[in-house]
């Protein structure tokens, strides 16, 4: 199998960062989040807790756009527990666009009345601590993240992630035979959530909520473990 | 609500039994759901092991097996499971496995003894399978007025009473002040004390009958008697007549049967009223009541056949008014009673008196008042023993074609098995009848036990039913004391089996195979009625509607408690599904059968007949060993 998937970007020894950081880390916020550090790289995924991440943002770009909802749902390989979950709206700093108000079921009142990111922090932080962060296309969550904290606390929030999109890539898109498939002029296979869901008899969820999304990247993962891995895989070979 | 729990609550909002919770009842479930995937071929929940949340299939398939193996269900999206367990000993009794990828919301035992607390409708749902079968047909007869209410709620003042002694004149003078059109007669105390009461001033009386406005126009005026003649002489001395708590539907039965348009309702024994056809009527649209005394208003076989439609269309409108399986039933078996009554009177008219007394007898369906809007014609004649087949049997074979084709043309198609009075063998006397059923009973064999099973629902129809009477206490009597016979009655009710129930749009069988639809007849009401049939042989029952088996069963202890109650709500959901189906053919302007086809089920019909289903399947098996084969020796 080893032999079939191409060789892995190189990942960052995530719990010596986490300590690194913890050490260093100005904000107290963000001094005890990295000190709740992250399980070990063997640890087995079938006993690793964990939390599904989604955001919704008014576009793409960290720089311009700005977070407008935040869903997270703690779970493990077994279950997901959906009284844990939890649900922000956030006001962002930055003007709303009228296009993606109706995009994000979320309206101008709603925003109005939400909080600001920095309110919300303390919450997000405490939810996340300890547990290992999942969700689907990695760089939206952690560029988004990353750069709110840096703009309200000059230092930024980057932590170990298991990206369930890169995890489909791996067999759908960089394995010998999804190469072979292309090479032979197939279209490659969609990795976005919902098409990715579909192939492991996952139901159709209505997309673009945070917290739905959420719950789609977790039982994705679930998915996933279940038909491509063991729940004895360590961690240290899933996250980025 | 919730918004982001939209998506599950949503989902769990389409199916039973969380379709009927309360919106505040389901977020609450919607948000402590925990969510689990499993891959085709995994595990769910292992025999034994401990289990203390309730299952719902969000997407994919599982399949439920026995602790021995077997398959004991297979379910789909919305179907939920694990609930015994949740209710018993929190272990799990059916181990299930992935039959697809599969998504399961799992509840907490917490919220789900609060759900159960909470809605009654959802512990009827979850809790065993009695009070379930018990709480869908509750549910039906809840739609239905005919049935709860009692008739005195028609009645609106007393009834006119005179003494025997009063003449017509006065009586129908009487009549017209008070606007009535009947008038009941009052008589010394005598022969009956059924009817005997006391009035205000204490003095007894005994009702002797009932004088209409057309007694006044048959019996007075057009045989030219005296405006002197006291009402006593005039009335009828037969006293039929209903008690004033009894339902609505019982005295519109009451009046069908008989063919009467007034009925006289007492309290007790002392008369409170006297309801008129019109007051059902206009109480309940119901026109089946118009159709049989259409029926004895034709005046020949032609008029007959045109009044087929009615007969379909009075089925659909019943149903539509929320009638049950045996209002269904006895109204469409008094129907084709009527018709079958007025073709024999007619084939009197044309033939002559008979030669010697007979008895029209009904067999099947008919017989046990559960006639369906699909069926055919089963009957037989009865004869006197003078009969002498060389001088009397050309008239009763023509009179039995002028029924059978005059049935035919009404839309009840001759007997594909040749059961009609038109075959020789099925028209003999009585000395015959008896020897028949005596081979029968003492000697079965396959043919003679498929004719027990049509035979032995018997009822006179027309003519000199003591005959047929006799030959009901002849089974009766002899099938109880011939344990070789119920055994071969018992196995040959084992033919027909229940599906197991319904996976998606198939209907599923207990090999796991699938097919498109169900014949419910074949499959469910005729093999339910069958058992009940064997049950009422050997406890001696002399009823023939398959409800009236089960009351005269239970007064035996040959069912355990709670069984017969099952099988009663077993056959009642049944038909009622049979039922409904039919109509809905004939909505659609189709031809009604007796199959049904998942796609128009709905879920909760679907849990009621897969429950019905089950509760067959075990009485069956009961059946077996209920009723053994008598070893050699002692035959």
């Amino acid at each position: 199998m080893t032999m079939l998937v191409p060789r892995r970007p190189q990942v960052p020894d995530w719990p010596a960062y986490l300590a690194d950081r913890a050490e260093k880390a100005r904000d107290p916020r963000l001094a005890r989040f990295f000190a709740a550090g992250t399980a070990s790289p063997d640890t087995p995924i079938g006993e690793a807790p964990m939390v599904a991440l989604d955001m919704e943002t008014t576009g793409l770009d960290a720089r311009r756009h700005a977070i407008v909802s935040i869903g997270v749902v703690p779970f493990t390989l077994g279950r997901i527990a959906l009284s844990e979950r939890r649900y922000w709206i956030v006001r962002p700093q930055r003007t709303l666009h009228a296009e993606s108000v109706t995009f994000h079921h979320i309206t101008h009142s709603d925003i109005e009345r939400a909080p600001e990111f920095g309110e919300i922090l303390d919450d997000l932080l405490e939810t996340l601590a300890g547990r290992l962060v999942v969700v689907h296309y990695r760089h939206i969550e952690r560029l988004f993240l990353d750069d709110s904290v840096k703009a309200r606390l000059g230092e930024g929030l980057i932590f170990p992630v298991i990206d369930t999109m890169a995890v489909e890539a791996r067999f759908h898109r960089q394995s010998w035979l999804a190469r072979f498939k292309r090479w032979v002029g197939r279209p490659p296979a969609s990795i976005r959530l919902y098409d990715s869901r579909g192939r492991y008899g996952l139901p159709l969820y209505q997309g673009h909520h945070a917290l739905t999304d959420a719950l789609a990247t977790a039982e994705l993962l679930q998915a996933q473990v279940a038909h491509h891995y063991q729940p004895e895989m360590p961690i240290g070979q899933l996250w980025t | 609500m919730d918004v982001e729990l939209l998506e599950i609550r949503q989902h769990m909002g389409r199916f039973p039994p969380f379709e009927t919770l309360s919106d505040a009842l389901l977020d609450e479930v919607a948000s402590r759901v925990e969510v689990s995937y499993f891959k085709a071929g995994e595990e769910i929940l292992a025999l034994d092991q401990e289990l203390h949340e309730l299952c719902y299939i969000r997407s994919g398939a599982v399949e439920v097996f026995r602790r021995g193996g077997e398959l004991h269900n297979r379910l789909g999206e919305g179907d939920i499971f694990g609930q015994l367990s949740l209710l018993r000993h929190h272990r799990v009794r059916y181990p299930a496995r992935a039959m697809e990828d599969t998504l399961i919301y799992f509840i907490p035992e917490d919220m789900f003894q609060r759900l159960c607390e909470d809605d009654d409708e959802f512990a009827d749902f979850v809790e065993l399978q009695r009070p379930r079968l018990e709480s869908a047909v509750e549910q039906q007869r809840k739609n239905n007025d005919m049935i709860i209410t009692r008739v005195r709620k028609l009645l609106t003042r007393y009834p006119v009473m005179v003494e025997a002694s009063t003449t017509v004149q006065e009586a129908a003078r009487q009549i017209g002040d008070f606007q009535a059109s009947a008038v009941l007669v009052l008589d010394e105390p005598g022969d009956n004390p059924r009817y005997t009461f006391r009035d205000s001033e204490d003095r007894a009386w005994q009702v002797r009958g009932i004088l209409t406005d057309s007694d006044f126009r048959t019996r007075v005026v057009a045989e030219g008697r005296s405006p002197d003649t006291p009402v006593g002489d005039v009335v009828v001395n037969k006293m039929i007549a209903v008690q004033s708590d009894e339902s609505v539907h019982e005295a519109m039965l009451c009046m069908l049967r008989n063919n009467i348009h007034h009925l006289p309702v007492m309290h007790r024994r002392r008369p409170v009223g006297i309801v008129h056809l019109s007051d059902i009527i206009r109480y309940e649209t119901q026109s089946s009541l118009y159709l049989v005394s259409n029926i004895f208003h034709q005046p020949n076989a032609e008029g007959l056949a045109r009044l087929a439609p009615d007969v379909s269309a009075a089925f659909v409108r019943m149903v539509e008014e929320g009638a049950d399986s045996r209002m269904v039933g006895s109204a469409l078996s008094t129907i084709g009673r009527s018709f079958t009554r007025r073709l024999l009177e007619l084939a009197e008219e044309t033939l002559g008196p008979p030669p010697v007394p007979y008895c029209f007898m009904a067999l099947g369906s008919m017989a046990r008042n559960e006639q369906s809007i699909v069926t055919d014609q089963d009957n037989a004649l009865v004869l006197s023993d003078d009969f002498d087949p060389e001088q009397h049997d050309a008239y009763f074979l023509e009179m039995a074609r002028i029924v059978s084709d005059g049935l035919d043309a009404c839309g009840y198609p001759y007997c594909k098995g040749d059961i009609m009075a038109t075959n020789e063998q099925w028209r003999q006397p009585l000395a015959t009848w008896k020897r028949y059923f005596s081979e029968w009973i003492e000697e079965p064999n396959p043919e003679r036990l498929l004719h027990s099973s049509i035979f032995f629902d018997l009822d006179s129809v027309h003519g000199d039913n003591v005959m047929v009477e006799q030959l009901q206490d002849l089974v009766a009597e002899k099938a109880a004391q011939s344990p070789l016979f119920l055994a071969a009655m018992a196995r040959n009710a084992l033919n027909r089996t229940p599906p197991l129930g319904f996976f998606r749009t198939f209907v599923m069988e207990k090999d796991g195979k699938h097919n498109n639809s169900i014949n419910l007849k074949r499959r469910g009401t005729a093999p339910l009625v069958d058992l009940i049939r064997v049950h009422a042989l050997a406890c001696g029952s002399r009823s023939q509607n398959s409800f009236d088996r089960l009351d005269d069963i239970d007064r035996t202890s040959l069912l355990a408690p709670g069984v017969s109650d099952r099988l009663r709500y077993s056959l009642e959901l049944m038909s009622m599904s049979r039922i409904r189906h039919q109509v809905i053919d004939l909505e659609h302007e189709q031809p009604p059968d007796n199959n049904i086809e998942p796609e128009n089920v709905s879920s909760q019909e679907r849990h009621n007949l897969k429950e019905a289903f089950q509760a067959l399947s075990h009485a069956q098996k009961f059946l077996k060993f209920r009723y053994p084969m008598p070893s050699s020796r002692s035959r």
